[in-house]
């Protein structure tokens, strides 16, 4: 398969098939947090979304040049070769927090009424699972044991569709959300449970997108070969 | 906040287990507890490894609580707890290599688990190493508790057995889609459903 195809697939398997919170479970806070109006689920999936990509590409290059057994920047200047990979989870946590910390001062900077209405979820996104996950899925195809190596670009695609399947989960969600509002819900559902419960019907509704990259992947076949 | 005003270390410990229950009652951590929850052997295994490292972290981060700047703690908090995960990591690695294959990302992810941080920020960073291990001993024994009550259900259901061992009758006919993500959120949401109607039941006798 050609590079274009492995880079939709992954990021369509990000998106959907394999969709960070309904299939993944990573990123749950905010989507019970901010996942009451739609505008602001749309503007927290999409800080999340860039704080994905930078963390991604940063931890790719940081695990290429420097973590994996072997690295070229340690083994230079060691002399030998190296390997660093126990330091992976400490490095990584410094490399999100450095993504929060610029997109933080970007949107106080540019767009102070959004950064108001983050309130504490912004300094949160640090703490998101959905962004270590990322890195921890991209750095599992760099290096050592991984069968098939990834490159940057496969890095981008798994961060760009993973961000848009939380986006696009937290979006639902809160839709449904406003209107739940204006419903008759049992007294021991009012609040969590409610939302716990419609989270799994949307699970549900994901787990139909199960097999669907082999389609793609038949699709691509047939136009490739003539 | 001075110190005498803050809950003992017996408080500490008895208020994680229920009244302050990490899952039910702060909705923090619940990555872990809708994702590891398939199993109870795996939901067992996930709740040590969060107790061990909430163990480490709240200790280290009390013993130095006096030298923390507002700006900094938290990083400091994570870095800790990064510390801790690695090394609980690399020790399942070498010795539960089969379950830590099974937990997969999920065991690294406990360092953004946000009960860990709630724990260093609220009680170790504000008191004395006693009262932090007895916290971190609480919460964790309410977190297991929560994520076993999830987990035996889900596997009860889904598959029949406990921790592997048949308890269903044969020709139960396993509901898969226990075991499967969206089986986590109806088991979560029915049973804190089961709880507020607990709670709605006590309140209303006692107002009678």
């Amino acid at each position: 398969m050609d590079t274009l195809g492995e880079i939709l697939m992954i990021a369509f398997g990000a998106a959907l098939i394999h969709n960070f919170v309904l299939h993944y479970f990573v990123g749950i806070c905010p989507f019970i947090g901010v996942s009451r109006r739609v505008d602001l689920a749309f503007s927290m999936g999409c800080a999340v979304t860039f704080v994905v990509c930078v963390a991604s590409v940063l931890s790719w290059t940081l695990t290429t040049w420097v973590l994996q057994p072997g690295a070229p920047i340690p083994s230079f200047i060691a002399g030998r070769d190296t390997d660093l990979t126990i330091l992976t989870y400490l490095s990584y946590i410094v490399v999100i927090a450095a993504s929060v910390q610029f997109v933080e001062l970007y949107i106080r900077r540019y767009h102070p009424p959004l950064y108001k209405s983050f309130g504490v979820y912004l300094p949160l996104i640090t703490t998101n699972c959905a962004i270590l996950f990322a890195c921890l899925e991209i750095s599992k195809h760099v290096g050592g044991t991984a069968t098939d190596a990834w490159g940057l670009h496969h890095a981008l695609a798994l961060a760009l569709g993973g961000g848009i399947g939380f986006t696009l989960a937290l979006v639902l969600m809160s839709g449904i959300r406003q209107e739940l509002d204006l419903c008759d819900i049992p007294r021991p559902f009012v609040g969590i449970p409610v939302v716990m419960v419609v989270g799994g019907i949307l699970a549900l509704a994901f787990l139909g997108f199960t097999g669907s990259d082999q389609g793609l992947v038949d699709a691509f076949a047939k136009g490739g070969t003539p | 906040m001075s110190e005498s005003s803050l809950p003992t270390p017996g408080e500490r410990f008895v208020n994680g287990v229920l009244p302050e229950n990490p899952v039910f009652r702060q909705l923090l951590g619940l990555c872990p507890v809708l994702a590891v929850t398939a199993t109870l052997a795996s939901a067992l295994t996930m709740s040590f490894a969060v107790a061990v490292v909430l163990l480490g972290a709240n200790v280290v981060v009390s013993l130095i609580r006096g030298w923390l700047r507002p700006h900094l703690r938290i990083v400091v908090f994570t870095l800790t707890i990064a510390g801790f995960v690695t090394l609980v990591d690399k020790t399942m690695a070498a010795f539960l290599y089969p379950m830590s294959k099974e937990l997969g990302p999920y065991l690294p992810l406990i360092i953004v688990n946000c009960i860990i941080i709630c724990r260093c920020e609220v009680c170790a960073s504000k008191q004395g190493v006693g009262a932090a291990a007895a916290d971190a001993l609480g919460q964790s024994l309410g977190f297991t508790l929560a994520l076993c009550a999830i987990a035996s259900v889900r596997e009860l259901l889904g598959a029949g057995t406990l921790l592997g061992f048949q308890v269903m009758p044969a020709a139960w006919p396993e509901w898969v889609v226990m075991i499967l993500p969206p089986g986590a959120f109806f088991t979560f949401g029915l049973l804190m459903a089961l709880l507020s109607v607990i709670q709605l039941h006590r309140e209303h006798r006692r107002v009678v």
